[in-house]
């Protein structure tokens, strides 16, 4: 059984390492195009932002004085338990987050759509999110938690099998170009792209795919993971770099997920992970040993399943 | 951040006199020294629509109104922690500013992601105001070094901590970029331009959705199909 205090307390030293250090596969992407760029404009500004992660490191402050809308994916093995139960899990993590709110701090965004109602403590109705996943075998948690930023960024169309590739390449540009002017996406960013499942599932993809892997990785089908680089390739030849200025640092990577969708049809979404893009995660086991890492590690053969019955594909033997 | 051929790098008071606005150029890196005070929806329209009083002498104090909410609490104390502080997007207080700039004689506005040109031509350059940028909109902890001190918060019971006007003393805080001039041209205008001479080879071979929405056709009687 995992202890209910220890999870709350990862959770918020989670919500601080989110909030100030800048995960290194995201830092080692922005160095390389800091390296490539030569616009003018665009290489001062990712200069800038690369001495804005050291000095957050170094002050122990928040990166970015948005803090976005902090959420949290949690993953259970198949034999994992909870003191307390699912139910005392959510107080924990909604409890965390509050508590890091005011610790760290973080800014208060979460705000009632209506009446505006401020807690002050980004918890509040359907906040913080909390979403599950499951893996067979384990009794570990997996807490991961994400700040993405962004108002602007993110966007969904429905396509249809007729548009084809070079539909969807429109789409993605389209966002791009609609949420790179002036910057507003807070480019150079990870882009997630959800094709399939249905409305709600595609948007729940593509975020997933942007904030739950890493710069880097690629998918596990091979034509996908093609065209996961061709679209980064695309999105940097648009001309636009840092805040919408001259220059060719618009994507850091691009991930691709996909879920079955209706037969007549092809779901779209594209999300912006930006230039802050926070995440932490933490293993937690019942004897209480806690492991940090950035790399969420979501998205492994048992997430991306096909079939009815689950058999663990030959060669990845080794326990999830 | 100094390089040779990079940006020219300006130090600018946050009270200024014409001739320090007068010689900044579109795309200069300014860093700010003053008081400077944070103003959003809440507090244009509660000093505008709903006319209370301001509380503080402006632009006596303050020239300089920062578009963000910070990363701050107020401690039981009533001391204030401010971490990091971010720019938001300034087009959603187009509504106010005219206004805004008239009756506090605001001489630079700081924010992520500007105005339009029309916005500069018509009550910036009238008002003798200046926008500035945040720079890469992320670089929260680098401006929040600037923070030599949080003076005071005003309208937080009102308003909430986010909504609140917040007065932050600064020493060399920055970067910020200049993004309109005297002229009312914009930055992000001129770079925009520039970068659509390129799209149309960029978007060669891809393929417009089957499936059309509003705001790609105005006529409401189209049928989206
Ligand atoms: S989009 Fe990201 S980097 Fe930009 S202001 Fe929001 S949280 Fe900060």
């Amino acid at each position: 059984m995992i202890a209910i205090d220890l999870i709350q307390s990862t959770a918020e030293t989670l919500m601080d390492k989110a909030a100030i250090e800048i995960p290194d596969d995201y830092l080692a992407g922005l160095k390389a195009a800091a390296a490539a760029e030569d616009g003018d404009l665009s290489s001062f500004v990712l200069q800038a932002m690369l001495e804005n992660y050291e000095a957050a490191k170094e002050d122990r402050r928040a990166m970015c004085g948005d803090t976005g809308t902090p959420r949290w994916y949690v993953k259970m093995g198949n034999e994992t338990v909870i003191e307390g139960g699912p139910v005392a899990l959510e107080a924990a993590l909604r409890r965390a987050t509050a508590n890091a709110t005011n610790g760290v701090p973080l800014r208060p965004n979460r705000v009632h759509p209506l009446w505006r109602t401020d807690h002050d403590n980004n918890v509040g109705i359907g906040a913080p999110e909390i979403e599950y996943g499951y893996e067979p075998g384990g009794e570990w948690i997996d807490l991961i938690t994400v700040h993405k930023g962004g108002l602007f960024g993110t966007d969904y169309r429905m396509l249809f099998p007729s548009d084809g590739i070079q539909g969807i390449k429109r789409f993605f540009l389209d966002s791009l170009v609609a949420f790179g002017k002036r910057g507003l996406a807070c480019q150079p960013a990870i882009i997630g792209i959800g094709l399939g499942g249905c409305k709600d599932t595609c948007m729940v993809l593509g975020k997933r795919a942007a904030c739950l892997r890493t710069v880097g990785d690629r998918n596990s089908d091979p034509r996908i993971a093609a065209m996961e680089e061709e679209f980064t390739q695309l999105g940097n030849s648009i001309g636009m770099g840092a805040m919408g200025f001259v220059g060719k640092s618009m994507v850091i990577d691009t991930h691709i997920e996909v879920g079955y969708c209706h037969t007549g049809g092809m779901q779209m979404s594209v999300h912006a992970f930006c230039l802050s893009s926070r995440r932490a995660v933490a293993r937690v086991f019942p004897d209480g040993r806690v492991e940090y890492r950035t790399d969420p590690d979501w998205f492994t053969d048992y997430q991306r399943r096909e079939t009815v019955e689950w058999q663990m594909p030959k060669g990845h033997e080794k326990s999830a | 951040m100094a390089n040779a051929k990079g940006p020219r790098e300006i130090r600018l008071s946050t009270t200024p006199d014409a001739d320090a606005l007068a010689q900044l150029r579109l795309g200069d890196i300014v860093y700010l020294d003053g008081l400077m005070y944070t103003a959003r929806e809440g507090v244009y329209i509660r000093a505008l629509e709903d006319k209370a009083n301001i509380p503080l002498d402006l632009p006596g104090q303050s020239a300089a109104n920062f578009h963000c909410s910070p990363a701050a609490r107020i401690n039981p104390d009533g001391s204030f922690e401010m971490g990091a502080i971010t720019a938001t997007a300034s087009f959603r207080f187009a509504k106010w500013l005219p206004e805004w700039l008239a009756k506090t004689g605001t001489k630079l506005v700081i924010g992520k992601g500007g105005m339009s040109s029309k916005d500069y031509k018509s009550y910036f350059v009238p008002n003798g105001a200046i926008y500035l940028s945040t720079v890469g909109y992320g670089t929260g902890a680098l401006l929040g070094r600037g923070i030599e001190r949080v003076e005071s918060v005003h309208w937080q019971e009102e308003l909430g901590l986010a909504q609140a006007m917040w007065l932050i003393r600064c020493r060399k805080m920055g970067p910020f970029i200049v993004a309109s001039d005297g002229d009312g041209n914009c930055l992000f205008e001129r770079e925009n331009e520039r970068i659509s001479r390129n799209l149309a080879e960029v978007y060669e071979g891809t393929r417009p959705a089957t499936l059309k929405r509003f705001g790609e056709t105005d006529d409401k009687s189209d049928e989206l199909i």
